[in-house]
């Protein structure tokens, strides 16, 4: 509920007090939008522990140096030592410490996740709600292109371009995830800004004089940020589960520190099989957990953003002073 | 309130704007306005009243220039609309013919400030004013619509403000422009009753003190009665009645016009009220034939009705009613 | 937080107040919560009126009064974070708060139905009328297939409709006959009691006529009750027996509706008759009422309509007023606190002192 304090009224208008919103209203962002943000995360325990997990794969992404001081590639440890002191998680059939694998494949991970969180995101921005707004051929075309690309099965597309691309990098697999990714946010976005469209703020845009492409970005647009958010996030978690899964098919560079290469390496070698558990399980349960850190911040999102959706909880009743 | 004597602010010449319905098929065509011919004049409130699906709201966009006129003319002061063809002549004539919309929840971005809306019009529609200025501006506008202290009023979200703070709000943005005509599609219908006394009063202070005339599209006679001093009454998109707005009601001419006077509750008359057997709606015109489009409501419908498509006819000074059944002497009968 | 003294808290009660055998609906000390992160708000705050059989009530308000609150609370169909934290709803003697859902679906319909505000929100889109009659009728027991087409065509013809328009789709149908389905299939079992929620807003002002007429006469031909929520004063100035106006969650004032319309006791609702520009009378300037209804997540501390009231004592800011009677009438408001009491325990609500 938003906190008003009154405006002082001249005489005679019946403007004097702001009327409360109605009971359920859902925040909105103002000047303490940041604030109520974090008053969000914290209440929710949904985006408390996405937010949570999300920190803590960020921070290991930041300094790997600084917690694991082992070097990642180094095969010049004893081979598939199990759990130590020394090795947190063992070593690997090459001799590699497993905890410094997995601490520096952390960032490649993030930098795949965020970026084609980012991209797609805004490629689907620009088309979904160019098509929505200037309708007719436009809106036609595009939605055209969007559904052709969703029809056409990912991961056999992703195992093509990556096949023909060879040994694919970081940068490479953002590309190509962005460039196979977009379409299905933009679809939802395109749909919720038809039906944003009718809006009055719009139409009084338009009368007002404002170019369309003005109308776009910025009435419509910064209406859409939960949906944004959103997007954002399923197109993160899309990233990360379909890197890791080219990495694991040996189609990434086999060559660098990640865990969908580890993944490889591991299967390479039948750790599962030959009792190194830790091998395989580690890097997958690492993807398991940031893809649950986006999931669950993405169910959050939607409930911050909805209070229809909100688990009816009891609070203490804080009296009015 | 003196009629306008001079060239009317605005006016219009058989207006009419027909939608194409159906699908490929079957073609139909929906007449939602159809020879419009009305004028509005300086500093004058001019109500065009009329349930929905009369064309009130059509009009209200085809004067704003959301719509193109499928034949007709619109004049404003003296030029036609269809000559402004470059974007700069269209956006001057926005700034003097603005728009306040119906739906105090939608008509404000709610991810700007109130500020946001009457700044980029002001940036438009001014633009010889430097930023200072334009928020001097800005305050200014506020103030005279009642919401004080402008400049904390400017810094707030909409969703901070109540429906009748945001209408204002609106009619802030309009009059920023500095505006001749301001067309208000229903201001007052969403909002809480004993709040639209408030904006009710707000466009006769528009009019007097800012000399500003407004278009006041609405379906309640009561309110219309409250604020204008022409009325016009639509009728399928077409106008059934025009004139002073007392005159109008007083001594209503068009049967259409004596059958909403009747269904207008007003607690303060007697009780008494006869059994109400119209069930009729307004109807959607589609392809329709010649003939009178209340013919089938009309206890009064003559044989000419259903042939010949009845003209506005000035009946009394200024008072003109398209029916022929209708008299300049005698009392039309109607509906009780 | 509770305004009102002295009135026994449901949980102190062993069964609510005996209930007047004759009357169809008695509404006792309900109150309806919001539950919200930052507290609770209280939308209905201990409300009572009683409905005796065939009568109409019209409750009015402005937004935010907590009318629909209390209209959804009466048909018990309040959902989360709403709920209702005190008082009874008892339906012929029978305490409808708390029963279990196959209870009520055993009176939903048959002997209590509801008409919505919007007919295209309460009816299915892509289901004919029939169907949603035959849906309906269907969920009571009634599995003829005769019965079910006899019945829907003969409410139907009640509310004036033709019944070759069973087949038709909601949208096919104009407003003013969306609404009329509406009522049409809220009589298909004619119950006794049928709650409205302002089901002419959307209608125009000849339909809303039209429709109100109609009402009245199912009501004439087949005695049942009628509560009427609208935010039009003058709508049921001419068809309702009792008149409640609320504010702020609270009763205002609530007596027989002419008496109220003519001599409104309480501040707000001669402010509000005041608002209505009329269309007969002379030409008057109007001033409406200055300020907006309270936040009620922080009420104010005494009477919730003193910060707008032009009648305002000092005392009205520091405790909430009760309800006093005043000529067979209730109001909250302190001018008429030197008449009786709220604590007449002999007096039955409604009746004359």
């Amino acid at each position: 509920m938003a906190m008003l304090r009154p405006v002082t009224a001249a005489p005679g208008q019946d403007t004097a007090l702001p009327e409360a919103p109605a009971a359920g209203q859902p925040a909105r962002r103002g000047r303490a939008g940041l604030r109520r943000l974090v008053r969000a995360i914290r209440y929710n325990h949904k985006a408390t522990a996405g937010a949570a997990l999300l920190a803590l794969f960020c921070l290991v992404a930041l300094f790997p140096g600084v917690i694991a001081h082992d070097d990642p590639n180094a095969t010049i440890y004893p081979r598939s030592l199990g759990p130590s002191a020394q090795h947190l998680f063992g070593t690997t059939a090459l001799g590699q410490d497993i905890f410094a694998q997995t601490v520096w494949g952390t960032r490649p991970v993030l930098i795949i996740a965020v970026g084609v969180g980012l991209l797609a995101t805004v490629i689907a921005m620009l088309i979904g709600v160019a098509a929505a707004f200037y309708g007719g051929a436009w809106d036609g075309s595009l939605s055209l292109i969007t559904d052709v690309l969703l029809v056409i099965p990912l991961f056999p597309l992703l195992i093509v371009i990556a096949s023909y691309v060879q040994n694919a990098g970081t940068l490479v697999l953002v590309v190509v995830l962005t460039l196979t990714g977009w379409s299905y946010t933009a679809r939802q976005l395109r749909a919720q800004a038809l039906s944003l469209r009718n809006r009055d703020f719009l139409m009084a845009a338009r009368v007002r004089g404002e170019r369309k492409m003005y109308i776009v970005l910025v009435e419509i647009i910064p209406t859409m940020t939960s949906l944004l958010v959103a997007c954002f996030l399923t197109n993160a978690l899309y990233a990360v589960l379909f890197a890791s899964g080219l990495q694991f098919i040996g189609l990434g560079d086999p060559n660098s520190t990640s865990w969908g290469t580890m993944l490889y390496w591991a299967e390479n070698n039948e750790a599962l099989q030959t009792g190194q558990y830790l091998w395989a399980i580690v890097p997958g349960a690492c993807i398991v957990a940031l893809g649950a850190a986006f999931a669950l911040l993405n169910y959050a999102f939607d409930e911050i953003g909805n209070p229809a959706l909100r688990p009816v909880r009891r609070t203490r009743v804080k009296r009015a002073g | 309130m003196t009629e306008a004597s001079t060239e009317p602010v605005l006016r219009t010449e058989r207006l009419s704007r027909h939608f194409k319905i159906g699908n490929a098929l079957s073609r139909q065509v929906l007449h939602a306005v159809d020879d419009v011919s009305l004028a509005i004049g300086e500093r004058q409130i001019v109500a065009l009243a009329g349930e929905s699906g009369s064309g009130k709201s059509t009009i209200a966009r085809l004067l704003a220039k959301i719509y193109k006129p499928t034949s007709g003319e619109i004049y404003f002061q003296g030029t036609p609309l269809s000559s402004l063809r470059s974007r700069r002549d269209t956006l001057r004539y926005t700034g003097l013919v603005p728009m306040v919309f119906q739906d105090p929840f939608s008509s404000l971005n709610p991810v700007f400030r109130v500020s946001h809306g009457v700044m980029r019009g002001l940036k438009l529609h001014r633009p010889e004013l430097s930023r200072e200025q334009r928020y001097a501006e800005a305050a200014r506008v506020f103030e005279v619509v009642g919401l004080t202290p402008a400049a904390e009023v400017l810094q707030r979200f909409p969703h901070e403000l109540s429906g009748g703070q945001r209408q204002r709000v609106g009619f802030a943005q309009a009059l920023a422009l500095r505006p001749k005509l301001i067309l208000a599609d229903e201001p007052v219908s969403m909002l809480d009753v004993s709040i639209r006394i408030g904006l009710l009063n707000l466009m006769v202070r528009l009019r007097d003190s800012e000399g500003v005339s407004i278009l006041y599209i609405t379906h309640d006679l009561a309110s219309a009665r409250y604020v204008a001093d022409r009325l016009i009454i639509m009728y399928a998109g077409q106008i059934a009645e025009a004139g002073p707005v007392e005159d109008v009601l007083a001594n209503p001419k068009h049967p259409y016009t004596q059958l909403l006077l009747s269904a207008v509750p007003d607690p303060r008359a007697p009780l008494g009220v006869g059994a109400e057997t119209d069930r009729g709606e307004p109807p959607k015109v589609i392809d329709p034939t010649p003939g009178c489009r209340f013919r089938w409501r009309c206890p009064l419908a003559i044989d000419e009705c259903h042939r010949v498509t009845p003209e506005p006819r000035e009946l009394l000074p200024g008072h003109s009613a398209a029916c022929h059944v209708a008299r300049a002497d005698a009392v039309t009968e109607a509906f009780r | 937080m509770s305004s009102v003294p002295a009135r026994q808290k449901p949980s102190e009660q062993a069964d609510p107040v005996p209930a007047d055998p004759g009357a169809v609906l008695e509404v006792n000390d309900l109150s309806v919560e919001y539950i919200m992160e930052t507290g609770s708000v209280v939308a209905v705050d201990h409300v009572s009126f009683e409905l005796g059989p065939g009568e109409f009530i019209g409750i009015v308000g402005e937004s935010g009064c907590g009318k629909s609150t209390l209209l959804f609370a009466i048909a018990q169909l309040l959902a989360p974070p709403a709920r209702i934290s005190g008082g009874s709803v008892c339906f012929r003697g029978r305490n409808m708060v708390g029963l279990t859902e196959t209870e009520l679906a055993a009176v939903r319909w048959k002997d209590l139905s509801v008409v919505m505000q919007s007919a295209m929100n309460a009816l299915n889109p892509v289901k004919s009328i029939g169907a949603q009659f035959a849906d309906a009728m269907r969920a009571h027991g009634v599995r003829s297939k005769e019965q079910i087409e006899g019945r829907s065509a003969e409410v139907l013809r009640m509310v004036g409709i033709d019944p070759v328009h069973l087949k038709s789709y909601p949208h096919q149908l104009s407003g003013g006959m969306r609404q009329r389905s509406m009522i049409a299939m809220a009589m298909l079992f004619t119950p006794e009691l049928v709650i409205m929620d302002e089901p002419t807003s959307a209608l125009d002002v000849v339909a809303q006529r039209s429709l109100m007429v109609q009402i009245k006469e199912l009501q004439r031909d087949f005695g049942f009750a009628v509560i009427f929520v609208t935010h039009d004063m003058s709508l049921v100035s001419h068809f309702s027996d009792q008149l409640m106006v609320m504010y702020a969650g609270q009763v205002a004032e609530l007596g027989a509706t002419r008496a109220v319309f003519d001599s409104p006791l309480h501040p707000y609702t001669a402010g509000l008759m005041e608002a209505f520009p009329s269309i007969r009378g002379p030409r008057l300037p109007l001033t409406g009422i200055p300020g907006s209804p309270p936040d009620l997540a922080r009420p104010p501390h005494g009477c919730r309509f003193a910060p707008r009231c032009p009648k305002v004592m000092p005392r009205c800011e520091t405790a909430p007023p009760d309800e006093y009677w005043v000529d067979g009438r209730r109001v909250r408001c302190y001018l008429y606190a030197e008449a009786y009491s709220p604590q007449a325990p002999n007096e039955e609500p409604g009746s004359p002192p």
